[in-house]
Parts: C-alpha cells; structure tokens; sequence
C-alpha cells in the first residue's frame, strides 16, 4: 500500500487476519438514467476505522455506498465516471469479478431483508453460495455472527424457525449476522440502527467497535449522536456532493462549512 | 354538504348491489350444475324401487317390470295440441326387449304398483335384469326353488364362483395368451430383421422361428383350450325366471355379477346396495359397448395422461420463463416473444391437437419407429456431422472468449452476435444430423407397417396437452419470479452468490408456491380437454392400461381411456342414448371429482410450500 494516509490516527492495531483494506474514491460521479445523482466525489476509507456517512434524505449516500460492492450495476440504465480504487486495484477492472468482491466487502441494507428461510439458514447461506462449509464450522460461524450482532440469545433456541418469525429489529441483527458470517474486510452498513430500539441500538454500536478491530466499516446513519459516538471519520452529503469530510470530533465542533454546521446544529432548512 | 355524501353513498350502494348480484348469480349458476350433477350422478347407483306396470299398447295391455327414471320431463301433444306427459320407464332385459328403456304416455298406464320379490341384476349381456327369479339349476344336484331358504345362498354363491371363473378367463386370454402372442411376433420380426439384413444363415434362422412358433402355437392352443373349458363351466349352473308379462326365461347363472331386491331392502341395505354400485363402478372395466360396467380404465387414464403433463409442463415453462423474466434483456424481442406466449393461450384446443397429430406422432412418433422417411445422402450427412462438431467447437472457443477472461476487456456487440449465431447455428445441424441420419433405421422398423410410436398414445396426447398448457406455466412462473421481492436478491448477490445461485437458492424456493398454482391451472385445463386427445391417442375402449405389470411397465406408446371422451362417447356415440344417460352423469361427476382432487392436493403441496417459504410478499 503506498497511498499515504490522509492523517495518523491512534492505533490499537494489534488486529490480525486481514490484508489491509483501503478504500478511495476518486472523482466518482454517477447517474440513474438521466439523472445524476452523484457529483465529482473524492474520499478516501482509512482501514481497520468507522467512516459515517450522513446528509439530507435522498443525497446520495445509499448511492455511493452501494457503489462500493458494485450493488448498482444491477439497475438498468446506470452510468459512471471516476474510479473507486480498493486495496488499490479499481472496481471497475474487468479482471475483478464481481463475486469475490461481494465476498469481501459485505452490506447491511438499508431494509431488512432476510431470506424467507430459516435463521440458521439465513446465516450460513454466504457459506453455502462460497461451497464452505462442515458441520461444525457451519454451527460455529452462527454462534459467532449471532453472538456478534447480539441476537445469539434471544434465537439461540429457535435457530430452525424461520427468519420471519423474528421482530423488525431482530431482523435487522439478523442481517448484520449474516453479513459478518463470511468475515468479510470491509462492511457496509446503511442504517444499520433504523429500526431499533435505544437498547439494540447500543449493542450494534458496541458491535461495531469491536468489528473495527479488524474490519474497515462504512455506515450511513440519520442520527448524530451515533455518527459522533462511534466514528472516526464523518463524511457530509448535500445533493449528490462531497460537502466536507473531516475526523469526527473535528467535524463536530469546528465544521469548516456552514452548511455542515447548520445541518448538525439541527438548522437546517 | 352531508346530502350530497348520501347521495354518493346511495349511489355508490347500487353499483355494490350490481355486482354483488352478479356474483350471487355466477355462484348459482355453478352451485346448481354441480348439485344436479351430484344428484343425478349419485343417484345411479342408489337401488330403486321396480314396479309392475299395465300398459295399453293398441288393443292390448303390455305387462312389464320396470323403473321410473323421468316422470313428466317431457311429453307431447295430440291432435287437440293438447299436452300428454310421458314417463320414461327402464325395464333393462335388451336380450328380451331390444332396447332396455321405453318412453310411455302417461295416460296409457292403467296400473302400476310395486312388485313384490323382484330382483335386480346385474348382467354381463343384456343390460340390467328386473325378474321374478323362479328356480336355479345348479351344474349337480337338485333344482333349487326361489321361495326356499336356501335359494339366496346359493345363488350368490355360484354369482361368486361366476365372478371368480371370469376372472380366471380373463386372466388366461388377456394375460397369457397375449404374453404367448407377442412371443411369436417377436419370432416373426426376428426372422423379417433377419431378411432385411440379408443374414446368410437365413434358412436356418427361418427353421429355427418355425420351430419356436410351432410350440408356441401349440401353448397358444393349450390355453385356448384351458380358457374354453372355464367358459364351458360357466354356463353349467342356470337360472330361470319370470317376467312382468309371465313369460318364463333362462340363462345362465354366471351372466349375473351382482344382485338385489331393490323392494325389500332397508336403508342399510340400500346404503350397501348404493356402495358396491359405486365401488362397482370405479373398480371394474366397461362391457357392452361401454353401456355396463365400470370406467377403471379412463379414470385410470385421465389420471396417468395428467400427471405426465404436469411433469413434462412443468420444467420446460419454468425453464422459459426464469429465462424471460431473469435472464433476457427486457426488450422488443422479449416482448414480442411474451405476447405470442400469451397468445398461444388463446388457440383452440383442436388445433394443437392436429399439430400434436402432425408434430409429434407422425413425425416424432414415424422418427421412432422407421427412422428418417428422406434421410440426407451419406456424404451429405458426414458433412453435416463434421459441420456440426466444426460450428460447436468455434461456438464454445467463442464463448470462452465472450466471457470477461481476467485482463482482457470483454467483448463487443458483433463478437457476442456471431457467438450466438453460431449456437443456434449448432443446434439446427445437430437437429438435421438427428432427423436425417441414414444409418439410423428406426428402433421398431421390423414391425412396420404397423407403427408403435407413429401412431396415437398417452405419451403424444400428454406432450400436445403439455404444449397447450405451457403459457399458463410460463405466465404464472413469470408473475412470481417477479413478486420476490427486490430485497431479498440484493441480499443474495450481496453476499456473493452469483446470478445462479440466487434464482436457485432464493428466487426459485420463493416462487415455488405461485409455480405450484400455475401447475395447477394447467392440470386443470388439460385434465378436461377432449377434442387434442380424440386425434393423438384416446380411445373409445382400451386393450391395456398404460402402466401395469407387464415389462417395461410404463406404456407410453399406448393408447388410452379418458373420462372427458368416455363422457362423449357415451353420451352422444352410444346406440340406445337413454340407457347411457345415467353413466354420463356418473362419469362427468367422477371426472370433477377426479380435476377437484387432483387440485386440492396441488392446492395442499402449495400451501405447505407457502408455510415452508413464508415469504412476505405471497
Ligand atoms: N434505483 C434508482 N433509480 C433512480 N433513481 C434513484 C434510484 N435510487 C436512488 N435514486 C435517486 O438518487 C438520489 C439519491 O438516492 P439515495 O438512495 O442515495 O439517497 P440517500 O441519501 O440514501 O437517502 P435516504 O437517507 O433517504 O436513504 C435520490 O434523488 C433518488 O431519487
Ligand atoms: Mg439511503
């Protein structure tokens, strides 16, 4: 990796596993038909911290998370220009397949959306589609990824009973499980906390800071305060532009711009 | 302000009552055809009463025993238009009578009550019987009166012995002498294969098949003989009896299959009476001309021909329509081709019966039996087959590149046309070196010209069902592919499943239920079709069922019965129509009943299905 890193962070980097990941977006513009929704955005991911996306509804922030595991070439009519580069080789390279890419970088939807199968089932399906997977590795990545999303136990005795039997906010860690299960280097989250509780809401945080041990976390979030607690980087959106992007606490208390300040500050019209 | 409210609402009430009317008049209408069809289909093997009628024919009075089936349903007029009603009278006896039901005017019958100690029979020939029985002479030993107490006894043991002896009969001459028939065919096709391949040891060949026929022969005469003496056997015990008018007749015990004194029986009696008729009539084959006897065979039938629609239906419109709905890009091309499916719905069913007729048996069907009727030259052949090899390879090696290959930039629009053109190039040559083989003479082409597969079977009546019923699949296929939600294939291909992958391990299981219904409405519509079936494969009576012991055990080349024809038969081919009415409604009932089964079990598949997969959006 010879990118330099755009500031040194303190690191508690006795993390294991994992070739670092590292994530820049480099005059990225993008358009659903005619209708552009992207606008020359450059950033760049830190590996192994927790980047917070956060905007307006309808900015944009979906659409360029969903650009980092290529989830939107699968729209009709899309169209791109600039390169997103991960761990330095572009997305975009017809050598990278598309697969193996999803492999690596997991996502947690914006709506929950588990697998009309069981939970058990919904959580070992990325090693199922990967043709992992014994019996015992299979029952201990569940244990694990439910473990790690905090649902392990609350389902731990229903683990065969579909996935639909679960609450909304059950659901959501169900997905965030099944996300985590293949051990992927980098997570996308978009409001991975939208439809929880203040209690759920706070294990997920806990999860998070715990995954940044050895994963690189994205997350889009509508709420403040968890972009400020659990953050390290916060990236801010205004109609389909990269308006400033800045280590959290700075962004927090000296934002540069006055649009950043009037959106965080609540003043935003 | 709150008048005009009402007055919308009032409004609005009118159009609710319109087309709640609407709907009470459709459930009437299908309430009322299936009540009448459950009465009168019912009502068949319910044992009724026999009366004795005095009836004024000319100068003379006609006695006779007989039931009333319809009592003034119909009648005409007279000179003075004036309206006489008839009633229509089943008397059975056709050996005696000629015809077992009469239509007599009302007025002409100067008595009628119920007749006392008649029985009612069922009769291998003659139709039903309705007679005083008055004596049995059993094959030894004494003649039994019909007022000893003895009498019933006897006389249903010897029916059984009849059933029995019959039984054995049948088994002999369908059974072994057919067994014994298609070994000496074999003899014969052995020596004509022999001929046609111009076998040097001809003669010895021929010495030989003329042997094994002799014995053969001679085992065809054994059981002949065996068969002839049981039918000898059969007329020993005899039955006499008394009709209505007096008049003494005779036959054998064995022609009875089945009992009763309809006057005499309690509800209980009636209500076993009504279940051997029934059972009777699901159970055992038709006789005499279809009138008598049971529809086994076409129940049978109609039930094999529609399962082997359903499984040939099945994976080809699911196979199209993932290929439609997921796979093809959504354009003109796909449009039009979804349109034509949808179309190919609206076709009548005759005319995919004359294409059945043309495609599959005289094509395929002659294909199988004779090989190819103008087959390409040999050179033009091994032509074809090194063309074939040469195009498949190139089609492969082009794919191979077509496919984004690490480093290399995928292909352009032009490279990917010619790939195709290139498959489907393959095919049409692998189609031609298939159907003009020269060397390729037919599997069953000793037996021709009489075809095995080039002729009407269950088989080619199922494919040309699975044809007609293919749109309903692919519509219903296409709508519940397109009903799993969006959601849940995100998060399939998000976690690194490919295209495949997702269709098979998410999308498919999600849309099982509406696939199963599409299935469904195809069983449906194909189990009740008739009009494809007359021209590829359905007959008036079967030889054979279509799966039974007899190795290979599936009969695909066979023909066969069918409810929906044996109801046309019956109904509208039959020499004396009156008598067939009845075994027309029991059919048609059995044959909704047989479409209602199968769905509901279809329906029960799906909903456990449903349970399985509960997806949200179903
Ligand atoms: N599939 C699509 N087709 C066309 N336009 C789309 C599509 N998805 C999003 N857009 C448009 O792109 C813009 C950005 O949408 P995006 O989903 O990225 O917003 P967002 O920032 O995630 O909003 P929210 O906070 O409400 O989720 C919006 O104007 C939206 O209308
Ligand atoms: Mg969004």
């Amino acid at each position: 990796m010879t990118t330099s890193q755009p500031e040194a962070t303190p690191t508690p980097n006795s993390a294991v596993g994992h070739d670092p990941a590292f994530i820049e977006v480099e005059r990225f513009s993008f358009w659903y038909g005619a209708a552009q929704a992207l606008f020359d955005i450059s950033l760049e991911f830190p590996e192994r911290r927790i980047t917070a996306f956060i905007g307006p509804s309808g900015c944009g922030k979906s659409t360029l998370l969903r650009n980092l595991n290529r989830m939107n070439d699968l729209i009709d009519g899309v169209r791109h220009e600039g390169d997103i580069r991960l761990d330095g080789t572009s997305l975009y390279d017809p050598a990278v397949e598309v697969i193996s890419l999803r492999k690596r970088v997991g996502m947690v939807f914006q709506k929950y959306n588990p697998f009309p199968k069981s939970i058990y089932e919904n959580i070992v399906f990325p090693l199922r589609v990967a043709g992992r997977g014994s019996r015992s590795e299979l029952d201990e990545t569940v244990e694990r990824s439910l473990r790690g999303a905090a649902l392990w136990d609350e389902v731990k005795d229903k683990l065969h009973e579909s996935a639909y039997s679960l609450s909304g906010g059950q659901q959501q860690r169900l997905c965030i499980a099944r996300a985590i299960a293949n051990r992927p280097q980098i997570l996308l989250m978009d409001e991975p906390c939208a439809a929880l509780d203040p209690v759920a809401t706070l294990k997920i945080e806990e999860l998070m800071m715990e995954l940044r041990k050895e994963y690189t976390i994205v997350i889009v979030t509508h709420n403040m305060q968890q972009a400020g607690r659990c953050s390290d980087h916060t990236a801010f959106f205004y109609l389909g532009r990269l308006i400033e992007y800045a280590p959290t606490l700075q962004l927090f208390e000296s934002p540069a711009k006055e649009q950043t300040e009037a959106y965080i500050s609540g003043r935003f019209s | 302000m709150t008048s005009s409210t009402g007055n919308k609402r009032v409004k609005g009430e009118v159009q609710i009552w319109l087309s709640g009317m609407g709907l009470a008049i459709g459930c009437l209408m299908v309430g009322a055809l299936l009540a009448l069809i459950l009465w009168r289909g019912l009502h068949v093997f319910w044992p009724q009463e026999v009366l004795h009628f005095k009836i004024a024919e000319g100068e003379q009075t006609v006695e006779v025993f007989g039931q009333v089936k319809d009592r003034g349903a119909s009648g005409v007029r007279d000179e003075n238009d004036e309206f006489i009603p008839q009633i229509s009278l089943f008397t059975g006896h056709r050996e005696v009578f000629g015809i077992s039901y009469r239509t007599v005017r009302e007025p002409l019958v100067l008595e009628s009550r119920v007749a006392q100690g008649v029985m009612v029979a069922d009769r291998v020939s003659g139709g039903a019987g309705m007679f005083l029985p008055s004596h049995l002479v059993p094959a030894e030993g004494d003649e039994i009166k019909a007022d000893d107490p003895a009498f019933v006894d006897e006389l249903r043991k010897l029916v059984r012995q009849g059933n029995r002896l019959r039984r054995q009969i049948r088994q002999i001459e369908r059974i072994e002498i057919g067994r014994v028939n298609d070994r000496i065919q074999a003899e014969e096709r052995h020596l004509r294969a022999a001929r046609r391949a111009g076998a040097e040891n001809l003669e010895e060949i021929r010495a030989e098949v003329e042997r094994n026929i002799e014995s053969l022969n001679e085992d065809f005469a054994r059981l002949a003989a065996q068969a002839g003496e049981k039918r000898q056997e059969l007329e020993l015990a005899r039955i006499h009896f008394r009709l209505g008018d007096g008049s003494e007749h005779e036959h054998a015990v064995s022609n009875i299959t089945r009992f009763h004194y309809p006057n005499q029986l309690s509800l209980g009696g009636k209500l076993a009476e009504f279940g051997r008729g029934l059972w009777a009539f699901l159970s055992q084959e038709p006789r005499d001309s279809n009138r008598e006897g049971g529809v086994f065979p076409a129940i049978f039938g109609t039930f094999v021909m529609t399962i082997l629609l359903a499984v040939m239906v099945t994976p080809f419109g699911v196979i199209a329509a993932i290929y439609l709905r997921e796979y093809a890009k959504q354009g003109p091309l796909v449009r039009t081709v979804r349109i034509c499916v949808n179309n190919l719905a609206g076709v009548p069913s005759i005319v995919f019966g004359v294409f059945g007729l043309g495609f599959f048996v005289y094509g395929v069907g002659g294909f199988i039996d004779g090989g190819a009727r103008h087959p390409w030259p040999s050179p033009l052949w091994v032509a074809a087959v090194v063309g074939f090899f040469a195009v498949l390879t190139a089609a492969v090696l082009m794919g191979l590149r077509l496919s984004p290959a690490p480093g290399k930039p995928p292909a352009g629009k032009l490279l990917g046309a010619i790939g195709g053109g290139l498959w489907v190039l393959a095919a049409v040559l692998l189609l031609g070196v298939v159907a003009k083989n020269p060397y390729f003479g037919g599997f069953f082409a000793a037996d021709l010209p009489t075809p095995t597969f080039g002729t009407g079977g269950i088989l080619w009546a199922s494919l040309t069902l699975a044809l007609m019923t293919l749109p309903v699949v692919i519509v219903a296929t296409e709508e519940s592919l397109a009903a799993v939600p969006r959601g849940v294939r995100e998060a399939a291909l998000a976690c690194g499943a490919s295209k495949w992958q997702t269709i098979q391990r998410i999308v498919l299981p999600g849309a099982a239920p509406g696939i199963m219904t599409g299935v469904i409405l195809a069983m449906a519509r194909g189990a009740g079709e008739v009009a494809p079936l007359m021209i590829t494969g359905v007959v008036k009576m079967a030889p054979s069922l279509p799966i039974d012991g007899e190795f290979p055990f599936i009969h695909a080349e066979r023909k066969f019965m069918h409810l929906g024809f044996h109801i046309f038969d019956l109904g509208f081919q039959s020499p004396d129509a009156e008598a067939a009415k009845p075994m027309v409604f029991a059919t048609t009932l059995l044959l909704i009943t047989l479409v209602v089964v199968m769905n509901l079990s279809a329906i029960l598949i799906r909903n456990h299905l449903r349970r399985k997969y509960a997806a949200s959006s179903f």
